[in-house]
C-alpha cells in the first residue's frame, strides 16, 4: 500500500536535531529547537524510584517528590510558587517505580527560571515539617477517593495480583497506613541517598537554542555532585500465571462496575514490543478500540469504554483490558472479552486488519510529535530505554516487517485465556464467581 | 496570529478557514448550533445521543468504513456535545483531509438511525451516563445545576436524565438531527496547512451543493435572579465531603465576563480555555488556595467560569478536610468574597492575570487542531473576535471593574451551596 510510505522521516525528531550532551557529573541533556511557538517543555527523571520504599513505608519516593517544591533552601512554599505561577509557568515532580519524573512548561522567555527552579528543588529541598503535615493530608485525601474509585481499584487490584512480590504490584502512592508512617526524617535520608546527578536526564523542546540549553543546564546543575546515591536493588523475579485469579472489589453505591483482566506483557526492551503493540491495537484499540470495542460497544451495547492496553517497563509489563460496565452485564462482557482474547491467541490476525494497524502507527506519528510535550516525551523514551536517537527514522521500516504470524506467536507468547486475573471494582460481592 | 478568512456560503454556512503551515496537518471541524439548551422537558440527553448516532453511518459510509478510513492514515477524530454546540472534528495528515470534507457533509444529511443500532446505543450512553455517576462530584454537580436555574436548560446535565434515556425513541432523535444537522446552522473551521483559494472552491463543491433551512435563533428568557441562597446537600457513598458553591455568572458576550476571568484568576487560579493540549498553570498562590488549604481547612480548591450564550455559573469547587465543618469553609470564602468586594484589587494582579492567560494560548497554539477549535468554538456563543481580542481585553480591565464584578456576581443571595455529604465507605 502506497499509504505507508507516505511519511517524511527527516521531519521526525531525530539525530540530525535532537542535540545530545553529557555534563561532566553525568547529567544527560537532550533538546530539540521549534520556534513555531514562543514556548518551551522540559522533562526528564531520575532513578529515584518506588522500587526503594520500604515496605511499610510505601509511597516515600512518591510523597518525596511532592515535597520537593514545599521549600528550599532560598525559596519558601509561596515564593516557589508566586515565581512560577506569575509567568505562567507550570513544574511539578511525581515518582513511578523506577524514576522519580519531572515536567514543566514556560513561555521561551521564562525558561531561565523553569531551570533554576528545577535546580533548587533537586539539589536543596528543605521538607519544612508544616508543609509535609498539609501535603500529608493531601495525600490521604487523594488515596481515600481512591479506594472509592471502581476504576482505580480495579487498576490497583490487578498489579497486585499479576506481579507478586515484585514492585511493580505495588501503587507508587502507597496506602494510608503506610504514608502515615512516613517522617520527615525519612523524606531527607531518601533525598539524600537516591537523589544525584548521575542518571538524570533532561529534555528541553521548544523556542530556544540548543546552546542556550546546555549552557543554562550547566550553570544551574553541573556542580551538582551525590558521591551517597544508591544502587538500585536487584528485583523478585516476576513468574508468569499458573492459573485464572478473580477478585471482585466491594465498593457499594456506584452505577457501574469497571473491569480490568489480563496477563503479563513484554517489557519495554524486549524484541517482540513492537509486534505486541501492533497486535495490541488490532485487539482494542485501532479505530473504535478494535476487536473489543466492536464486540463490547458496537455489537453488544454494553459498554461506553472497552479496551485493550499495553503497558512497558524496564523488567515486565501488563496487558490489559478494561471496560466499564453495568453490574448486569459483567459476566457476559467477560465471555464476550474471553472469546476474543481466544480468538487474538488462535487464528492470525487478516492481512487487512494488520495493514490497517501498520498505517495508523506510521499514519499517526505526526500527530503525535505535534506538541512540544510530545516530542519531548518521545525524546525521553529513546533515551531511557536505550532505544538509539534514529528509532524514529528506523520505526517506519520496522512497523511495516511485522506479519500476522509473528503477531500470533506474540500474543500466545504472552496471553493464556485459562489463565489471566479478571479483577472486578463495584457493588458485591457479585454472583457467580467461581 | 495569521490571518483568518470568513466566507458565507450560499446555504447559509459560515465557513473559517487559516493557514498554518509548521505541520503537514489539517484539522476540520464542524460545528452545530445545537445542544441541551436546545432540548426540551423529557428529552433531555438527546443531543448527545444524536452525536452518537452520527458514527453509525450513512448508506454513503457504513459504520466502521469511516474509522477505519480515518485511523489507516493516521488521523484522529472525535465529537463533544455541549450546552451550547455539538462538534465534530477530524485531524489528518495534510494530503487526506479531502476525506473530511467528504464524510462530515454526507453525514449532515445522510445518517440511517437504524432501529438497531439505537437500541444498541441507548444502553453504551446509559452505560456512559453510569460512568459519570460512579463520581461524587458529578452527583453533586448535577445537582448544583438543578438548583441554579428553575426553568432555563442549563439546569440539566448534557447526557441526559436517566429517565429520558429510557424514554427518547428513534423517530425523535431522528427529528432532532433533521432539524438542526444543515449547513445553515453550521460553522466549518478548518486550520492547518492547506491553501485557502484551493480549499474554498473545494468547500464550495461539497458542502455548497446541501440545502440549507434556517433554524430560527432560539431566544430563552433570562431567569429571574436567585431569590436568595439556597443550600442543598447530596449523600452518597465516600468518606470526602465536596462543596459546590455557585454564583449567577455573565454570559460570554456581556463584557463583564473579562472582569470575571480576571476575577477568577486571582481568587481560584486561572483557567485554561483550550480544549486539546497546553496544560494548566497551578493555583497556589490563588486567594481561595491560601485561605483554604494553606490555612488546612480544605485539600484543595478550583474555580472558574465557562464560556456560554447564556448567563451561567461561576462555580468554586472545594476538597474539605476531613476534619473540617462545611460551615467553616463557607465562612472563610464569605471573608475572602468581601474583601473583591471592598477592596480594589492591583493593577500588578491583573498584569499577572494577563501574563498567564498569554503563557496559556501559547501552549495551546502548539497542536493544530487546538487551532481548528479556536476558529469555530467562539462563534457558538460570540464571533471569532472574541478569541483575537481575548488577551487585549483582559489587559483593558480596571481594579474598578473587578471590584463591581465581584458585587454584582459573587453575591450570597445568587448562589447555590451545595455539599456531597459521604455517608462512608458501604463496602
Amino acid at each position: 500500500m502506497n499509504l505507508l510510505f507516505d511519511i517524511n522521516i527527516n521531519s521526525l525528531p531525530g539525530p540530525h536535531d535532537i542535540h545530545r550532551k553529557v555534563l561532566a557529573n553525568g547529567i544527560t541533556i537532550l533538546t530539540r529547537e521549534n520556534f513555531q511557538s514562543p514556548s518551551v517543555v522540559v522533562s526528564g527523571l531520575f532513578g529515584a524510584g518506588s522500587l526503594f520504599d520500604p515496605a511499610e513505608k510505601l509511597g516515600l519516593a512518591y510523597f518525596t517528590s511532592l515535597a520537593l517544591m514545599r521549600g528550599t533552601q532560598t525559596m519558601d512554599f509561596q515564593t516557589i510558587y508566586d515565581r512560577l505561577e506569575s509567568a505562567g509557568a507550570s513544574l511539578g515532580f511525581a515518582a513511578s517505580v523506577h524514576n522519580t519524573n519531572f515536567g514543566g512548561k514556560a513561555l521561551a522567555e521564562d525558561l531561565p527560571l523553569l531551570v533554576s527552579m528545577l535546580a533548587e528543588c533537586l539539589m536543596h529541598p528543605t521538607f519544612p515539617e508544616i508543609y509535609l503535615n498539609r501535603l500529608r493530608a493531601q495525600i490521604i485525601s487523594g488515596l481515600t477517593v481512591r479506594a472509592q474509585d471502581t476504576n482505580e481499584m480495579a487498576a490497583l487490584t490487578f498489579d497486585r495480583l499479576l506481579f507478586g512480590d515484585h514492585p511493580y504490584a505495588r501503587p507508587e502512592d502507597g496506602f494510608i497506613e503506610t504514608i502515615n508512617r512516613i517522617q520527615r526524617d525519612d523524606l531527607v535520608e531518601f533525598h539524600r541517598t537516591h537523589f544525584g546527578p548521575e542518571s538524570l536526564v533532561i529534555v528541553v523542546v521548544g523556542a530556544v537554542t540548543a546552546e542556550s540549553v546546555f549552557d543554562l543546564v550547566e550553570k544551574e546543575l553541573g556542580a551538582w555532585k551525590n558521591p551517597l546515591v544508591e544502587a538500585a536493588p536487584s528485583l523478585p523475579k516476576i513468574q508468569p500465571l499458573k492459573a485464572t485469579f478473580r477478585e471482585h472489589v466491594a465498593i457499594a453505591g456506584k452505577s457501574q462496575t469497571n473491569l480490568v483482566m489480563g496477563t503479563l506483557g513484554p517489557r519495554r526492551n524486549a524484541p517482540e514490543y513492537l509486534t505486541a503493540t501492533l497486535g495490541n491495537n488490532i485487539l482494542g484499540q485501532f479505530g473504535m478500540m478494535g476487536r473489543i470495542g466492536d464486540s463490547v460497544r458496537e455489537k453488544a451495547g454494553l459498554a461506553y469504554d472497552a479496551y485493550t492496553s499495553l503497558n512497558s517497563w524496564i523488567e515486565s509489563g501488563s496487558w490489559e483490558v478494561a471496560a466499564g460496565v453495568n453490574p448486569e452485564n459483567l459476566e457476559k462482557a467477560i465471555q464476550l472479552i474471553l472469546q476474543e482474547l481466544k480468538r487474538f491467541t488462535t487464528e492470525p490476525v487478516s492481512q487487512n486488519e494488520i495493514e490497517d494497524s501498520q498505517a495508523n502507527f506510521i499514519g499517526r506519528l505526526p500527530l503525535s510529535l505535534e506538541s512540544n510535550a510530545g516530542v519531548a516525551n518521545s525524546i525521553l523514551n529513546l533515551e531511557r530505554f536505550n532505544l538509539g536517537l534514529d528509532y524514529l527514522q528506523k520505526y517506519p521500516e520496522k512497523v511495516r516487517q511485522i506479519t500476522p504470524a509473528e503477531i500470533l506467536e506474540t500474543a500466545r507468547a504472552y496471553i493464556d485465556p485459562e489463565k489471566l486475573v479478571i479483577v472486578s471494582a463495584g457493588v458485591g460481592p457479585q454472583k457467580g464467581q467461581p | 496570529m495569521e490571518q483568518m478568512t470568513e466566507v458565507i456560503l450560499d446555504n447559509g454556512m459560515k465557513v473559517h478557514l487559516m493557514e498554518i503551515h509548521t505541520a503537514p496537518i489539517v484539522s476540520h471541524w464542524v460545528w452545530y448550533r445545537v445542544g441541551s439548551r436546545y432540548e426540551t422537558s423529557g428529552k433531555t440527553g438527546i443531543s448527545h445521543w444524536v452525536e452518537h448516532m452520527q458514527f453509525k453511518g450513512t448508506p454513503l459510509f457504513p459504520a466502521g468504513v469511516l474509522d477505519r478510513a480515518i485511523s489507516r492514515d493516521g488521523g484522529i477524530w472525535n465529537a463533544f456535545t455541549y450546552m451550547d454546540w455539538t462538534t465534530f472534528f477530524e485531524t489528518m495528515p495534510a494530503a487526506k483531509i479531502d476525506l473530511a470534507l467528504k464524510l462530515e457533509s454526507d453525514r449532515m444529511v445522510n445518517s440511517r438511525y437504524d432501529p438497531a443500532e439505537v437500541a444498541s446505543e441507548r444502553t453504551v450512553v446509559i452505560s456512559e451516563r453510569e460512568g459519570n455517576e460512579n463520581e461524587p462530584l458529578f452527583r453533586l454537580d448535577e445537582a448544583v445545576e438543578a438548583a441554579s436555574f428553575n426553568t432555563h436548560p442549563y439546569r440539566n446535565e448534557v447526557i441526559g436524565s436517566i429517565a429520558d434515556l429510557h424514554a427518547i425513541q428513534r423517530d425523535d432523535l431522528y427529528q432532532h438531527y433533521r432539524k438542526y444537522y444543515n449547513p445553515a446552522n453550521a460553522v466549518l473551521a478548518i486550520a492547518g496547512d492547506f491553501e485557502t483559494r484551493a480549499m474554498l472552491d473545494r468547500i464550495g463543491d461539497i458542502y455548497g451543493k446541501l440545502p440549507g433551512t434556517p433554524v430560527a435563533a432560539l431566544e430563552i428568557p433570562l431567569e429571574a435572579p436567585l431569590n436568595g441562597e439556597k443550600r442543598i446537600e447530596v449523600r452518597g457513598p465516600g468518606e470526602t465531603t465536596y462543596l459546590n458553591l455557585s454564583y449567577r455568572a455573565p454570559a460570554a458576550s456581556d463584557p463583564d465576563f473579562f472582569a470575571v476571568s480576571v476575577l477568577d484568576s486571582l481568587f481560584t487560579g486561572p483557567s485554561s480555555l483550550n480544549m486539546f493540549g497546553g496544560g494548566g498553570i497551578s493555583n497556589k498562590t490563588s486567594r481561595l488556595y491560601r485561605t483554604l488549604v494553606e490555612k488546612e481547612l480544605a485539600v484543595s480548591v478550583n474555580g472558574g467560569i465557562q464560556a456560554t450564550k447564556d448567563p451561567y455559573l461561576y462555580s468554586i469547587t472545594v476538597t474539605a478536610r476531613p476534619e473540617v465543618e462545611p460551615s467553616a469553609i463557607i465562612a472563610r470564602i464569605d471573608e475572602e468574597t468581601s474583601r473583591l468586594q471592598e477592596t480594589l484589587v492591583t493593577q500588578e494582579e491583573i498584569d499577572r492575570a494577563v501574563k498567564q492567560a498569554r503563557a496559556l494560548f501559547a501552549y495551546g497554539s502548539e497542536n493544530i487542531t487546538n487551532q481548528g477549535f479556536w476558529l469555530g468554538y467562539t462563534e457558538m456563543f460570540d464571533s471569532y473576535r472574541w478569541f483575537s481580542e481575548y488577551v487585549q481585553r483582559l489587559q483593558a480591565v480596571t481594579p474598578e471593574q473587578v471590584l463591581k464584578a465581584a458585587q454584582k456576581y459573587l453575591s450570597r443571595s445568587s448562589r447555590v451551596v451545595g455539599t456531597y455529604i459521604p455517608e462512608g465507605p458501604q463496602s
